[in-house]
């Protein structure tokens, strides 16, 4: 398990310092904060990877040779848009997020 | 035994640096802070002091060096005075939460504007919420023994926070004292080897200086303040061991005739000495006069400061800083604060005095006590200005 900081800690809880071991954030899931997620229309897609490289938080997986597209984590993604804006094709559209 | 050598004050500081062989000296130079920092980076050029000097290009960098040098395991000082503490504020903030032993001299002055280089304690005031243990020495003796002690409090791990050594500014900084130096090898057995409570170390890594997030943000600084007032008994312990050492006392809350005082003086600093010669001249004359000073500032010894002052009738509080639209300097304002609750409580004044360098007398001090004892059971709108002309 990664050490980091919990939402939610006891003063006395928690780690000396306000330390955490590395790759903590993994642990911290900021897919919560989006209210549009990005919706890819497959269809459109030339697979050139704008959206892979301008993600500001990294989130987009390449699918492969045989797929060819890219996956946004969602447990990650902050819903931001810039994906869709700057997608060649406009094949992005960012849907508003159901609760 | 050892025979005093007469030594200026700053420079007894960068003794004690050396004696507690220190790793890391970061550091800019300001007046009146000046000679401390200048005679270590002598010492570490001659060679005999193994310690990297850093000649920062600010205080800002001076303070950010010295939470880097913390956090990667050395022995850390430095040293600075008013507008150089100003310009490292929102690193002292940050040093206590990451739990960064460094310790720091500051030869206390006067704040701008107006541009002003002699003493009083606006300095250490402006920052007194941003945790640091604050120690106040009021001699040259005091600021050597309380460096060694600084580095014994600040790096015990459950402190392991940092700590300013409180000196006057030139009238105590510039001044030549004869002075006592221990051997190495004396304060060696005092001050163990600084074991870091979390280490920067590339072989385990960790991340320090993390996001806290409104969950978690709060926990962090209490647990820090749990810290914080935790360490009044590890600084009692090392006052204890140093006396046993050393053969030198020192306790949180200083007391000079005061057991059986009516009046009671309370001071910070080296205007305690001043105090002291005109509280024995007023007892020559009958007056039940005594003197608390507070040597640990923070964590604000709590129980101390009550047992010392609450069996007298006056308690007139001593200030060296005006909290700018408060009627109250900040000393005053915690001794009432805590007395408020006390069953039995003197009548409490304040008075300011010694702003800027502004001389500091014995008479100031009985012109104090007869104000106090005229207040007496009395309410005071505001301090009183000591000296002002108006
Ligand atoms: S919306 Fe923003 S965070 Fe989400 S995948 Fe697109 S660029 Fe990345
Ligand atoms: S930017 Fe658009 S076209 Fe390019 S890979 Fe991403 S979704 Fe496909």
């Amino acid at each position: 398990m990664i050490k980091g900081i919990d939402a939610l800690m006891k003063a006395s809880d928690l780690p000396d310092a306000f330390t955490a071991e590395p790759g903590s954030t993994l642990a911290f899931k900021t897919g919560d904060w989006r209210s549009l997620r990005p919706k890819l229309d497959r269809e459109k897609c030339i697979y050139c990877a704008f959206c892979y490289i301008y993600c500001p938080d990294g989130v987009y997986q390449d699918m492969g040779k045989d797929e060819k597209y890219f996956k946004p984590d969602l447990d990650y993604c902050k819903g931001c848009g810039i994906c869709a804006h700057e997608c060649p094709k406009k094949c992005i559209e960012m849907v508003l997020e159901e609760v | 035994m050892a025979k005093p050598i007469g030594l200026e004050v700053s420079l007894a500081v960068s003794e004690a640096v050396r004696l507690c062989d220190c790793d890391v000296v970061a550091a800019y130079p300001i007046t009146p802070q000046t000679h401390i920092v200048e005679h270590l980076s002598e010492l570490v050029a001659n060679g005999h002091l193994n310690a990297a000097y850093i000649p920062v290009e600010s205080e800002q960098s001076a303070m950010s060096s010295c939470i880097g040098s913390s956090a990667a395991g050395a022995r850390t000082f430095t040293a600075t005075s008013s507008q150089g503490l100003a310009l490292m504020n929102e690193m002292l903030y940050i040093a206590p939460v990451l739990r960064t032993p460094i310790v720091m001299a500051i030869a206390n002055r006067a704040l701008s504007a107006p541009i002003n280089i002699w003493n009083d304690h606006s300095d250490i005031m402006s920052v007194r919420d941003a945790g640091w243990v604050g120690l106040f020495a009021e001699n040259g003796q005091e600021a050597l023994d309380l460096t060694i002690v600084s580095f014994r409090v600040a790096e015990d791990r459950q402190v392991s926070l940092p700590v300013t050594l409180n000196i006057d500014g030139f009238t105590l900084s510039h001044f030549i004292e004869p002075i006592l130096l221990p051997t190495l090898e004396e304060v060696a057995a005092y001050l163990p080897p600084f074991k870091p409570l979390v280490k920067l170390d590339i072989a385990k890594p960790i991340s320090m200086g993390l996001l806290g997030t409104p969950e978690s943000y709060a926990e962090s600084r209490k647990a820090t303040d749990d810290v914080l007032l935790g360490s009044l008994s590890v600084i009692k312990k090392a006052f204890a061991e140093f006396h046993k050492a050393f053969g030198r006392e020192y306790k949180a809350v200083e007391t000079y005739k005061s057991d059986d005082a009516e009046t009671v003086l309370l001071t910070m600093g080296s205007i305690s000495e001043t105090a002291m010669t005109a509280v024995d001249e007023m007892r020559e004359k009958g007056e039940k006069v005594g003197l608390v000073r507070l040597r640990v500032w923070r964590p604000f010894p709590s129980e101390d400061f009550l047992q010392a002052v609450s069996k007298a009738k006056n308690l007139a509080v001593i200030d060296r800083h005006i909290s700018l639209g408060v009627p109250f300097g900040p000393v005053c304002l915690e001794a009432k604060s805590l007395l408020y609750d006390a069953p039995a409580r003197p009548s409490v004044t304040n008075f300011i005095l010694g702003l800027g360098g502004r001389d500091v007398t014995r008479e100031d001090f009985k012109e104090i006590t007869q104000k106090a004892k005229a207040l007496s059971g009395k309410s005071q709108s505001r301090f009183d200005l000591i000296g002002v002309w108006e």
